[in-house]
């Protein structure tokens, strides 16, 4: 089977949605129409390829997709030389997979019969459906927590790359905190990320070892203007002014790591991803009052107005009085996180989650908070320290947290993960 | 863990007669293990005095004595101590016989009195070009390497299920749970043989609850939780009774047994496939918690099912034998991390991070030896 045909392809079933898809057709390999998009400022249909090269990864300014698959590793050898052969191999396998193909270079179905098959097969037929891959390296993978220097990369850690440190109210639980690496899967369909994650687990076998690993639904911002503002778990628009792909000034300022920032050498053209598992506490909240509800939020639950204004995309004004009192609440979440008050702003791109429910016949539900930054400190952090008295945390609780530097985007077709930092 | 699960795996290869023919025909003239010669070896607690150690290629008959005060052990090892033949549970006095076929090259013989350590060793030097193997009969030789093996395993499992099932009519608690792991890590590092006769696996390995509805509840698990639940094993002569009776008829059906190449391949996985959701996972021996035993009796099955290839896959791909060599290696070491005694530690001791070493350790040994088939089918 030529490696170059998408898995819809493969079983004959090219239909319109992805006919731009193989412009190139059988023999180039070249995916024409994917490539020619410029991820920050179109938007693909759902069931079209990211492009996987570029000045920054994908999965970061790229319209955030429906669904994630993220998980997090530790590196289980210390052997430098298997790390990097292994993450050349993911990166192969993921720019096939970007593309819609199998992981494998024979397939799920077209291998030796006697042979495991090279792709997991759950993917035949699907479109590439927006797949990115975002890849991370954690503070943990450069000093190990007794000191160690296993991969010989101490002296390269960038010195924002350390752990978070502890807010009032944190409740992490070491096993799903932390990890030496992450791969951030989103995708339009929840059978690709997932696909995706699974493959590259098994590629990881006696090199990595799968820490924690979160499914997320339902994109819970926006990251650009195209974009419909998704309600979160609580029922209330998220994101209304969060960071857009089309405000290159503010990604430069906020997001992207600039020459001269630590680290640069490797991660100039990267950003830090901080993830947090934020479990919501579904049967209080809905059992407030709608009152309550806004005056926590700081918004309308309907059009998402800030409270005192009429439409979504109002400003928010923290000095207009009403009744002569803050038309919003000075403890609201709108209020202590916006970018007056916080004097910061951080690209968010979390999913709602609901792992089930918690064995007290509650949801075991909340937001899978990611958020891409220049420098944690001065982006998550500085957020969250705002947020000591935020009216909204009486409702939440963070049970995870990690944070990861992702390097740059892949340059061309020959370009590996980690090279800046490794080659 | 009863055979509906394993079973298919195993029949299924089967049907390959066509791949494997060759194979068999070629076994009578270089892989049946007709025996040259007899060397004699005497084992003491300080010496393994083997007769002649310059030897012509072929096979070879070694007649072990056990002449000292402990229960030994005698292995004949190639390259990097790639176990060629063994025997086990030598008691003073006795002797036991064993076949090795031995092609060119440096081997070594090893007493191990005790049971334990890398035994006292002594160089074998065999020359000639004869019994040099084709690419074939190295695999028919592979089957019969096995069944030597497998039988090498019946005999003391017969001879410690005896024991036990003497100890539990004794009402003897103490001793039967000593016993207990001692005769099922050789059931374990046998398991894909004993598995495919699936008229007596469920009566002697079935869990509670596997049972058909109207079927009683049987075997070692059965006696396991009398033991370890109960602490009363008064009624449990019956179930000894036949026990003993199934082992007796399974050990003999096993002896029998000739495994083809694909089949070895698929055994040495369904072994690991065993460690992974069966004792990893506590299930096993959800009473006593001997988990740790099967675990090591099925991954030394499945390293022994890869060590009859291993002359066959050292041609056609090095660079995987290298490969599952560390990975066996490495889930050997973080076994043995839990050693305790002559044993090892309870499961209900192994912590979270100990699970997920083990665990991770036995998923990258099962991505490489499930590559094993495909080399051999393809050959």
């Amino acid at each position: 089977m030529n490696e170059h045909l998408s898995r819809r392809r493969l079983l004959g079933m090219v239909g319109a949605g992805t006919a731009g898809v193989l412009a190139a057709g059988a023999a180039g390999g070249v995916i024409g129409h994917a490539v020619a998009l410029d991820p920050a400022t179109s938007r693909p249909a759902a069931d079209d390829a990211v492009p996987f090269t570029g000045r920054h990864q994908a999965g970061i300014v790229t319209p955030a997709q429906d669904r994630l698959h993220f998980v997090a590793f530790d590196v289980t050898t210390d052997n430098r030389d298997e790390l990097v052969a292994m993450l050349k191999t993911w990166t192969e396998v993921a720019r096939r997979m970007a593309a819609g193909r199998d992981a494998g270079p024979i397939g799920a179905v077209d291998g030796n019969q006697y042979a495991p098959p090279d792709d997991t097969g759950e993917a035949i037929g699907l479109p590439p459906s927006g797949l990115t891959l975002t890849i991370g390296f954690g503070p943990s993978l450069f000093t190990t927590a007794d000191g160690g220097d296993r991969f010989r990369l101490a002296a390269r850690r960038p010195a924002p790359l350390v752990d978070l440190p502890a807010f009032p109210g944190d409740q992490l639980q070491p096993a799903r905190s932390g990890g030496d690496l992450c791969i951030q899967a989103c995708a339009n369909d929840p059978q690709v990320a997932v696909h995706a994650v699974r493959n590259l687990v098994r590629l990881g076998v006696g090199v990595v070892s799968v820490r924690w690993s979160q499914l997320g639904f339902g994109r819970t911002s926006s990251t650009s203007t195209g974009q419909a503002t998704p309600r979160n778990l609580f029922g209330f628009k998220d994101g209304t002014n969060n960071l857009k792909a089309e405000n290159d000034a503010a990604l430069d300022r906020f997001v992207w790591v600039a020459e001269g920032d630590s680290g640069s050498d490797w991660l100039a053209g990267g950003s830090y991803l901080v993830a947090r598992r934020i479990r919501m506490l579904v049967e209080p909240w809905d059992t407030a009052t709608l009152d309550e509800q806004q005056r926590t939020i700081g918004r309308t639950k309907g059009a998402g107005a800030p409270l005192g204004q009429h439409a979504e995309f109002d400003p928010v004004d923290v000095a207009k009085q009403v009744d002569g009192r803050p038309a919003i609440p000075p403890t609201s979440h709108v209020f202590l996180a916006n970018p007056a008050n916080a004097k910061t702003a951080i690209l968010r791109r979390g999913y709602s989650f609901v792992d089930g429910s918690d064995g007290l016949g509650r949801l075991d539900a909340g937001l899978f908070f990611i958020a891409y930054q220049r420098n944690p400190e001065t982006g998550f952090v500085q957020v969250q320290r705002n947020l000591r008295m935020d009216a909204m945390n009486e409702y939440i609780r963070h049970t995870s947290s990690a944070v990861f530097a992702c390097p740059p985007g892949l340059r061309d077709g020959h370009d590996w993960w980690g090279r800046t930092l490794f080659g | 863990m009863p055979v509906r699960d394993r079973r298919p795996a195993l029949l299924a290869v089967l049907t390959l007669a066509a791949l494997t023919t060759a194979a068999c025909a070629s076994k009578d003239e270089n892989g049946g293990g007709k025996a040259t010669d007899l060397i004699a070896v005497k084992a003491t607690d300080e010496a393994c005095d083997v007769a002649t150690t310059d030897l012509k290629a072929g096979t070879h008959h070694f007649e072990v004595t056990n002449k000292g005060s402990k229960v030994t052990e005698f292995y004949v090892y190639g390259e990097g101590d790639t176990v060629i033949a063994e025997v086990e549970n030598i008691a003073p006095g006795l002797s036991r016989e064993i076949l090795a076929e031995l092609p060119a090259g440096d081997y070594e013989a090893a007493c191990k009195p005790g049971m334990a350590g890398d035994g006292i060793r002594q160089k074998l030097t065999v020359t000639g070009t004869s019994a040099a193997l084709s690419q074939d009969s190295a695999l028919a030789k592979a089957g019969a390497d096995y069944q030597a093996y497998v039988q090498s395993e019946t005999a003391p499992f017969l001879a410690q299920t005896t024991a036990f099932v003497a100890a539990v009519k004794a009402g003897d608690i103490a001793g039967a749970k000593v016993l207990y792991p001692a005769a099922r890590i050789h059931w374990e590092r046998i398991e894909p043989v004993a598995e495919s006769f699936g008229d007596l696996d469920p009566l002697i390995d079935g869990r509670e609850g596997d049972q058909e509805p109207g079927q009683d509840f049987t075997g070692f698990h059965r006696i396991e939780k009398a033991l370890w639940v109960a602490g009363d094993v008064s009624d449990m002569g019956p179930y000894a009774d036949q026990l003993l009776a199934n082992v007796q008829q399974i050990v003999q059906r096993a002896n029998e047994v000739t495994l083809e190449p694909l089949q070895l391949a698929n055994g040495a996985k369904a072994l690991l496939d065993e460690i992974a959701t069966g004792k990893i996972t506590g299930e096993e021996e959800r009473y006593s918690h001997t988990d740790l035993w099967d675990f090591a009796g099925n991954l030394e099955g499945s390293r022994k099912a890869i060590d009859t290839l291993r002359p066959f896959l050292g041609k056609f791909d090095a660079k995987l034998v290298a490969e599952i060599d560390q990975r066996f290696a490495a889930t050997q070491a973080e076994l043995d991390t839990h050693r305790s005694g002559d044993g090892w530690v309870t499961y209900d001791q192994l912590d979270q991070a100990s699970l997920h070493a083990l665990s991770d350790s036995i998923t990258a040994l099962t991505e490489s030896v499930s590559k094993v088939a495909a080399v051999v089918a393809g050959r």
